[in-house]
């Protein structure tokens, strides 16, 4: 019996929606292995995803789940005993007249790339700032740097940003720790921006600040993009703030997508049991109290990954079909956005109509299938 | 009406929504601390601050950084000298002169730590930081006795076979089996109170649920008065019976858990409460830009010394709030908040109360 398991699986974000056009940033089968003396670990495993323009794409999985280290891969940054072992990552921005594949280019055409097409606000941003240096010159530094502009243009421009990022000039000759989180973490944002790039990965961001803080600068984030139409990669192991920011979540698990769809569909019909139980791990602040689970156990050793899927040993729905299917994401069939993808093809959708509606074509195997 | 009722000098001591758990354990009334910056400048980190924990009752102490909770939970462990104000242990004024008293108290009272990165020394295996505060605080033990307590300690924060994490060295531990240590560790000493700060805010969103879930296990278990310090107030919501809200080293709000995070009462803490990640609002509150206002205490144009310290960001502040600090007012028989316009910031709450008046604690 022939299956749809040899159609082509369909690229998250490719269908456009919202977000008409070529994606600008499209990443696919993206591989990275870390070489050890015990061997590989492989930290990313065959990522495909999309960037459109001007769109906000979450990235949320657990500590050692690969998420900065795809965002990093995807950029070249990534030392060694980190490689790339395979896949692809098209860019094409705006100023570029065709697309460029960023794990071939060379060092020079990657200087040019990198902070003018693709920027990133780093991790812990507190620290990411030269703590000897004015933020004047740490922003005319880049400025220079990537932009030729002169010292008097870019002092200028320096303090142009910081009248983007709602920071009084004043602070222009302060240094680092004279600032307080906040307005280190906005003077990074500004960085980033200096130059206009066409997509911002934002490594947690927000993390260290406290809630307040956070709210005002995820809230500058929305409004400068909106302002320059620059897109986002939002990497965080905060789901309940993707479910509020982004255009749409990825959700990743031992270096694999586990499931990827809109912020709404993630909320409210998530497929993938380990999306699921993210859902139940943080407290909601309003509706009634609900059970809270979180995820016992946990996630695998890299080393030596069990075989199937990678979260069968946390699974409450796990059978023993799991440790025999190879991870692939699917669509989900109960839902009717075809870029719903999921990959779990054993758990029943929520819908109780799910299994009747004829209208999404299944690239669920069954069971007896994947078990032959 | 508000005037009236602050002026009404009648002070009443305020039901704890911790007290229904248990016996009163530690209480510290008017705890203040400064800190002189030099140039004749004071920094008033913890203002006039009461607290009360009760044996198996966990109160949590919420605000942003710098709004001096961490310098609160210092002084009640006793790594803090307080400016001014008291800390009574079973009812005893507590006096730290001296190692031992200091030792006594602190086999009362523990401190669990933020970061568990940094919080134990890379150089000693894990059972190194369970011993030395088994020797120090259970007397004589022999070595077998020790290593039975040690490894029992393991079984109750769940690290398990506890002889293989015994040898381990820190950096062997993920973050979450790291802060399972720093809370065996405080646990060794048999200590009554147990002041977390931030316990939990450095560990993966998957993990942190196990772990306050560990916490309140412990909780149960030893009767411990907990103090559970953190910023994220939807979980305490869920962890704690009583919130007190602080906000420029003072309390600004307090009452039973789900009161204050239902409905607030002072404008801070429904800032708060607004700021929090909402799924079912899908960005439209993050669009509007709700509290955008990044003016934070102590900023330039910081309210003056007797002002309310949250007048230069809140909406519905008067000239009475920018001249006069307001006390903390009853609202019910458990809850306070220390604000001038009730009667605009929570009207339900307020038309409901007996008219408010100054309480003490």
């Amino acid at each position: 019996m022939t299956t749809d398991l040899g159609d082509p699986v369909p690229v998250p974000g490719a269908g456009g929606g919202r977000f008409a056009g070529e994606p600008v940033l499209s990443i696919r089968d993206l591989s990275v292995a870390y070489r050890t003396m015990a061997g590989d670990v492989r930290a990313v495993d065959r990522v495909s995803m999309d960037l459109n323009p001007g769109e906000i794409v979450g990235l949320v999985g657990e500590s050692g789940s690969g998420k900065s280290t795809l965002a990093y891969g995807a950029t070249r940054l990534l030392r060694a005993p980190a490689v790339i072992t395979g896949g692809s990552v098209q860019y094409q921005g705006r100023r570029m007249d065709t697309p460029v594949d960023v794990l071939q280019l060379s060092n020079s055409q990657l200087a040019g790339l990198r902070w003018r097409e693709i920027a990133i606000v780093f991790q812990s941003a507190m620290n990411a700032l030269n703590p000897v240096m004015s933020v004047r010159n740490q922003l005319t530094d880049v400025i220079r740097a990537h932009l030729r502009l002169p010292l008097r243009a870019a002092t200028e421009k320096a303090a142009g940003l910081l009248d983007m990022v709602g920071i009084p000039r004043s602070r222009l000759h302060s240094y680092p720790h004279e600032l307080s989180g906040g307005m280190r973490q906005r003077i990074m944002i500004a960085m980033a921006l200096a130059t206009d790039p066409e997509v911002v990965i934002m490594d947690e961001p927000t993390t260290a600040l406290d809630v307040v803080v956070q709210r005002e600068i995820l809230g500058q984030i929305l409004e400068l993009k909106e302002r320059l139409g620059f897109a986002i990669l939002f990497i965080t192991h905060d789901l309940s703030l993707l479910l509020e920011l982004a255009d749409r979540i990825a959700v990743m698990y031992a270096g694999q997508l586990m499931e990827i769809g809109t912020a709404a569909e993630i909320h409210h019909e998530p497929s993938h049991p380990y999306t699921k139980r993210l859902l139940h791990s943080f407290p909601a602040l309003r509706g009634p109290r609900k059970d809270l689970t979180g995820i016992p156990g946990t996630p695998p050793d890299l080393h030596s990954p069990p075989p199937g899927c990678p979260f069968l040993p946390r699974c409450t729905e796990g059978t023993d079909a799991c440790s025999r299917i190879e991870v692939r994401l699917s669509r989900v069939t109960s839902s009717a956005d075809p870029e719903h993808l999921t990959a779990c093809p054993f758990v029943l959708p929520d819908r109780p109509d799910a299994a009747a509606s004829g209208s999404a074509v299944s690239v669920r195997p069954s069971t007896e299938e994947l078990t032959t | 009406m508000s005037s009236q009722a602050a002026d009404e000098q009648r002070p009443a001591v305020l039901e704890s929504a911790a007290a229904a758990r248990g016996t009163l354990v530690l209480e510290a009334a008017g705890l203040t601390k400064d800190f002189r910056l030099g140039r004749g400048q004071i920094l008033h980190a913890v203002r006039d601050v009461s607290i009360r924990l009760y044996r198996g009752a966990v109160v949590a102490l919420v605000g942003e950084s710098g709004s001096g909770k961490s310098t609160a939970a210092r002084m009640l462990a006793g790594q803090e000298h307080p400016s001014a104000g008291t800390i009574r242990l079973n009812d005893q004024l507590v006096e730290l002169s001296g190692r031992r008293a200091f030792r006594r108290y602190k086999s009362e009272v523990q401190l669990v730590f933020q970061d568990p990165f940094a919080s134990l020394n890379p150089a000693h295996t894990v059972r190194h930081h369970i011993e030395r505060p088994l020797r120090l605080h259970r007397g004589q033990l022999s070595k077998d006795e020790l290593w039975k307590q040690a490894a029992a300690l393991m079984d109750q924060v769940r690290l398990t076979p506890a002889e293989n994490f015994l040898a381990k060295y820190p950096h062997e531990l993920s973050g979450g089996q790291r802060q399972r240590v720093s809370f065996a560790r405080a646990l060794a000493a048999n200590p009554s109170v147990l002041l977390a700060d931030e316990p939990v805010s450095m560990l993966d969103v998957s993990i942190r649920l196990e772990m306050l879930a560990l916490l309140d296990d412990l909780r149960q278990r030893f009767q411990l008065a907990l103090l559970y310090i953190t910023h994220d107030i939807a979980s305490a919501r869920y962890f704690a019976d009583e919130i007190l809200v602080m906000y420029a080293g003072q309390v600004v709000e307090r009452g039973p858990a789900e009161d204050v995070t239902q409905q607030p009462a002072h404008p801070y803490s429904q800032l708060l409460v607004s700021s929090a990640p909402d799924p079912d609002n899908l960005g439209a509150a993050l669009r509007n830009g709700t509290g955008r206002d990044g003016r934070q205490p102590g900023s330039a144009g910081s309210p003056p010394e007797n002002a309310c310290q949250f007048s230069a960001r809140c909406p519905l502040a008067i000239d009475r709030c920018r001249a006069e600090a307001p006390p903390l007012l009853q609202i019910s028989s458990s809850r306070a908040a220390a604000c001038w316009r009730l009667d605009a910031a929570a009207p339900s709450l307020y038309a409901g109360g007996e008219g408010g008046g100054n309480v003490t604690s």
